[in-house]
């Protein structure tokens, strides 16, 4: 039974990958049924997901197990309930505490965050004597480095009109941009051709045989 | 007055399909393609390296399967090379699917390696939501946030947890993370707040991204991006995975697509000259 339901989940797997590239040739059938098949037990995955991995084990659980040593977590239960009072629409109004709560909680803790590693630790990292470096590779590297830094900063920098120094130096900084993009590109590319990869080593492996799985 | 003259479009299907034989034909039919390693993939590799036998490694699962092509040949290079070096793994996951794929990799893994086992060499932590909240929680009590492994298991009867407490026992951090919560909020928490070393990978989506993190603060221990890093990884521990097999298809793909490029600036070259 085992190896039939191994077997079948491989031949659903297939058909549902096919129907999905069907759609390159044309919009079709199949490609719709794949997609609102898709669609529908991603939603019933992550409902049931959802009630069994966080409400069961960190909020259901604790209270029904030993209700005196979690009464706190009464507190998000009730967080919980008044978002969930949005659906009715006279007294929506409440969803928002809870919907301020979270929020509120989630700037703080990521602008503490972001300042310490994306700002402070960032301009730290950028604060580099290319002089000091060991080989003649990573002297061009840390030139480029602070050169690249300083001309997209100039790039945003808005205050004044970008003529002169200024201009020149945002022009290099557009430069720099540019071939940041390329790489993001470049690299996106590859992740868009890895997926490609992964459902024919499926096909061409699990599927069909022929390679390797 | 007459319209100039463009070029007609080609029917875009034709290029899909030249792509997927170009990417099809180097999968059953490998072309050996030598793949570069780079020194952010170094930097992974030795960092697991040069930790002493019997440390403990804290591994995330920050993915689902719709990254497993990049993602899993990645956790299973990594749990290979920490088995190999005697480290202790403590699997976690951010993305609830990661769970699976932790289960997955180390299944495979231990097939190499029946040796090893569970509770002592390794333990999978299961699911926690939170993301940042959670990883900065583990810096003050792991037992806190993750009571129980996915078999139920306390976490006081679990003998490669018994001295474990927080970041301070734990040697290094490595977060596969296809998305948040994942990488960057290790990066953020645990080592920007706890000093621990982390590493780890990513999609190569989000490579560029990371990249700024491995810096002279070491925010960042290496990266392994995508693929290619999979690929680098399998080749520094001496395994043909599927990463590596993969490679020749990515590389048949990126010719082509160069050349698409190419023939398409050609093309738009010509109708501009036409237009003047």
């Amino acid at each position: 039974m085992s190896q039939f339901m191994t077997t079948f989940g491989i031949w659903l797997g297939a058909f549902f990958t096919i129907s999905i590239f069907s759609f390159l040739y044309k919009d079709n059938p199949f490609y719709k049924l794949a997609e609102q098949i898709f669609v529908g037990l991603s939603a019933g995955y992550w409902f049931i997901y959802t009630i069994y991995s966080i409400l069961i084990p960190n909020l259901f659980g604790k209270i029904l197990s030993d209700f005196n040593s979690n009464i706190m977590l009464l507190i998000p239960a009730l967080l919980g309930m008044m978002m969930l009072i949005r659906l009715i629409p006279k007294l929506e109004w409440i969803s928002r505490y809870p919907i301020a709560l979270v929020i509120g909680t989630s700037a703080g803790i990521s602008m503490l965050r972001y300042t310490q590693s994306d700002v402070l630790s960032q301009v730290a990292a950028t604060m580099i004597n290319p002089l000091g470096m060991n080989t003649i590779g990573e002297k061009i590297g840390s030139f480029i480095l602070i050169i690249g830094t300083v001309c997209v900063i100039m790039y945003f920098y808005f205050s004044r009109k970008q003529e002169g120094i200024l201009g020149a130096t945002s022009k290099f900084g557009i430069w720099f941009l540019m071939i940041s993009f390329g790489a993001s590109f470049g690299y996106t590319v590859m992740a868009r051709i890895s997926l490609l990869i992964g459902r024919l080593q499926f096909l061409l492996g699990d599927w069909l045989h022929i390679i390797k799985p | 007055m007459s319209t100039p003259k463009t070029s007609k479009p080609i029917d875009r299907r034709y290029i899909f399909l030249i792509l997927l034989i170009g990417v099809a034909l180097p999968l059953i039919f490998p072309l050996g393609f030598k793949s570069e390693v780079s020194d952010i993939s170094r930097q992974v590799y030795q960092l697991i390296e040069n930790t002493p036998e019997n440390s403990i490694m804290l591994m995330s699962f920050d993915y689902d399967p719709a990254t497993n092509t990049e993602l899993q040949p990645m956790a299973k290079a990594i749990i290979e090379h920490a088995f190999r070096r005697n480290h202790k793994i403590i699997a976690v996951a951010l993305w609830p699917q990661g769970v699976q794929m932790a289960d997955q990799a180390f299944e495979y893994i231990l097939e190499k390696y029946p040796d090893k086992k569970y509770g002592i060499d390794y333990v999978n932590m299961g699911f926690k939501t939170g993301g940042m909240v959670t990883i900065q929680a583990m810096g003050r009590n792991i037992k806190d946030v993750l009571p129980k492994d996915t078999k139920n298991t306390p976490f006081e009867e679990i003998e490669l947890l018994r001295n474990v407490r927080n970041y301070k026992q734990i040697a290094y951090v490595i977060s596969l993370s296809a998305g948040d919560p994942g990488l960057k909020q290790y990066v953020m928490a645990a080592h920007d707040m706890y000093k621990v070393k982390v590493s780890g990978g990513t999609t190569a989506v989000s490579t560029p991204g990371f990249i700024p993190y491995i810096n002279d603060q070491n925010q960042l221990y290496g990266l392994l991006g995508g693929l290619k890093g999979a690929a680098e990884y399998e080749s520094m521990i001496k395994v043909k995975g599927t990463a590596t097999s993969g490679m020749d298809a990515q590389s048949v793909a990126h010719i082509l697509i160069i050349l698409f490029i190419v023939m398409g600036n050609i093309r738009a070259f010509k109708d501009k000259n036409q237009k003047a």
